[in-house]
């Protein structure tokens, strides 16, 4: 369960004052499908980050599984992201060094999961993600479509409360697109809380819940 | 992560960033293998010298003429006194103190020899018996300088001038000339090659009497003392001191040193140039620090947005640091290891070039040397591995 109370981020360039966030309030309950809309610069990736707990509000409060998580330290909050947070990102941010495997494991190694376990699991991702016979490929040998779904295994190994994805389709065609959003609400019929920021109205459409955004408030919220 | 994860992913980025990784390694490497060798010619240096002049004899004290001390003086130098000379009566007389095994006086010059239309100017020791066991020598044919029989004109030939003078003879039993008078060569040198620059194959060994002759003086150059036993060298200094000065009336007008003594100074100073030359090279691993430093500041940089993921997916700061800590140190590990494998491959071909030189790198700056290549090494990703940790992960993930 998600809850902001009163959130403000507000990013300073110079002597101009951006309110990024403007006093935002928001409940999402657990296992919801939720998407947010809006024009560029509205604040929704701000929004995503602050849920995400990569960013932190300038004021009001956040709840998070019924715990205040407003202001924990840089290292809880890095437990928080890993324990209960999964991150989509447009630009895919696989670790090009790394093979999809590799890259599906890296939370699995953060988190200090045994080898053994962690090579099941990869495996059972690979399988989940029809990745299974590009395991051993490095980022750069994979088209758009299989990046994406590199990055949805690796955001889910640790099974998340909530996966958060931030125009998860931006870079996809509409065909990969679609597959995409579907693999993504399949795990929200698996239980996940799904959160997506997209341009795209067909696709936003398909959220069980409409968020509408600008300069930095949310205008509509219609389920 | 845990430190095996750590480790393996850091391995992991140093191999894949080939062309970095080896410049850096090999940065380290050479710092390394400059200390390793470097060191190894100093110490090489200093047991070569501490060798030969070990080899010059044992338990040896060494009599001179004249005073080696700065400060004072010869106290006599004021009555426009000159310092007394060495002379063969002070080394028969020293020969009788009770410490004293053996001694052999000496004096040195330049002397031209002849023999059947050959002619060459050679180095002229003059001695008695005594000199060939103070100074361990060896004979190749015939016998030493006979024991008691000064007076006799008889000769001992290096080797190298035994093959010259007498290419297809014997010349045990030969005679030959030296300056204006003849000798009867009694026996070669084994021969020994140089020694403390001074190649003994190319002398000749002639009586003390005929020596002192030849170059027309009654002194000596030196006197070489073997004392009874290691214990008694302090005591055959000081006894031969003594017994000089009250020949000397009270004048302390020589120098007597121990070989113990020499061999300290020239090991403290060798020893001395072989740290300063560690230090030296020391320097380029140091150099090489900075370089890993720079390297690891422009990783970070290429990397941001790889940490703003690592920070997205839970990695907190202490992992992210400790990830460009163990590249670090995997870079230093491998430059070191390197480094003194080239050092130490180096070093022995050293010795095979030079096989008198034993150009063997010390313990300590093979140790010293790897262990501040590592400590170069994580010094240097302190800044680099702090500032990635430091990151605020929004702005990396974006790459700013
Ligand atoms: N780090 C930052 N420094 C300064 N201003 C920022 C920063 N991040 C965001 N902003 C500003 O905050 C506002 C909201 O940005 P945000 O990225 O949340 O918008 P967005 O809705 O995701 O837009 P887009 O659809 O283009 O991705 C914008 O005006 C942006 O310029
Ligand atoms: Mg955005």
């Amino acid at each position: 369960m998600i809850r902001l109370t009163a959130i403000t981020r507000v990013f300073r360039m110079g002597d101009q004052e951006v309110r990024a966030l403007n006093g935002i309030d928001l409940d999402i309950a657990s296992g919801e499908y939720v998407s947010i809309m809006g024009p560029s610069g509205s604040g929704k990736s701000t929004l995503l980050n602050v849920i995400g707990l990569l960013d932190q509000p300038n004021s009001g409060r956040y709840e998070l599984d019924g715990s205040d998580v407003t202001d924990l330290s840089e290292t809880e909050r890095a437990r928080v992201r890993r324990e209960k947070i999964g991150f989509v990102f447009q630009s895919f941010h696989l670790v090009p060094r790394l093979t999809a495997a590799e890259n599906i494991e890296l939370p699995l190694m953060l988190e200090g999961i045994a080898p053994a376990e962690r090579t099941a699991r990869v495996d059972a991702a690979l399988d989940a993600f029809d990745l299974k016979d590009r395991a051993h490929h490095r980022p750069a040998e994979l088209s758009g479509g299989q990046r994406q779904r590199v990055a949805i295994a690796r955001a889910t190994i640790l099974r998340p409360t909530a996966l958060l994805a931030d125009e998860p389709t931006g870079n996809l065609d509409h065909r990969i697109g679609t597959e995409v959003m579907e693999l993504l609400e399949g795990l929200h019929h698996a239980g996940t809380t799904l959160i997506v920021v997209t341009h795209d109205r067909e696709l936003g459409a398909r959220a069980h819940r409409h968020i509408a955004m600008r300069d930095g408030e949310i205008v509509a919220d219609e389920k | 992560m845990n430190l095996r994860d750590t480790l393996t992913l850091s391995l992991q980025t140093v191999v894949s960033y080939r062309t970095r990784s080896l410049l850096i390694v090999l940065a380290m490497a050479l710092g390394v293998a400059a200390v390793v060798v470097l060191t190894a010619l100093g110490d090489g240096a200093r047991r070569y010298v501490v060798g030969q002049f070990s080899s010059l004899g044992t338990n040896l004290v060494f009599v001179l003429p004249g005073r080696a001390e700065t400060s004072g003086g010869f106290p006599g130098a004021a009555l426009g006194q000159t310092p007394r000379d060495l002379t063969l009566e002070d080394a028969r007389f020293i020969a009788h103190l009770p410490q004293v095994k053996r001694m052999a006086p000496l004096n040195v010059g330049v002397a031209e020899l002849t023999s059947g239309g050959r002619l060459r100017e050679v180095t002229v020791l003059g001695s008695t018996s005594e000199l060939l066991p103070i100074r361990h020598m060896k004979l190749s044919q015939g016998s030493f300088l006979a024991h008691g029989s000064e007076r006799s004109a008889q000769i001992v030939l290096g080797s190298t001038l035994a093959h010259e003078f007498f290419p297809d003879g014997e010349p045990v039993g030969q005679r030959i000339r030296l300056g204006d008078s003849r000798f009867l060569v009694s026996g070669v040198l084994a021969p020994q090659g140089e020694s403390m620059g001074f190649n003994s194959d190319e002398i000749v060994i002639i009586p003390i009497d005929y020596a002192q002759e030849l170059f027309n003086t009654n002194t000596l150059f030196r006197i070489l003392v073997e004392a009874r036993s290691r214990t008694d060298i302090e005591p055959a200094k000081a006894a031969i001191a003594h017994a000089l000065k009250l020949r000397h009336d009270g004048e302390e007008d020589v120098t007597v040193i121990t070989q113990d003594a020499i061999l300290a100074t020239f090991d403290r100073i060798l020893r001395a140039l072989t740290l300063g030359v560690a230090g030296i090279a020391a320097i380029s691993l140091a150099v090489a620090g900075i370089l890993v430093m720079n390297v690891m500041l422009v990783a970070v940089a290429q990397r941001t947005s790889e940490i703003g993921l690592l920070k997205a997916l839970g990695a907190p700061a202490a992992d992210i640091r400790r990830l460009f800590f163990a590249e670090a140190l995997w870079l230093s590990l491998a430059g070191g290891a390197i480094g003194y494998a080239l050092g130490n491959l180096s070093a022995w071909g050293i010795r095979l070039a030079y096989p008198t030189l034993p150009a063997w790198p010390p313990h300590w700056a093979s140790l010293a040397g790897v262990a501040t290549a590592i400590l170069t090494g994580i010094i240097a990703s302190l800044l680099p591995a702090a500032r990635a940790a430091r990151l605020d992960p929004v702005l990396a993930l974006s790459g700013k």
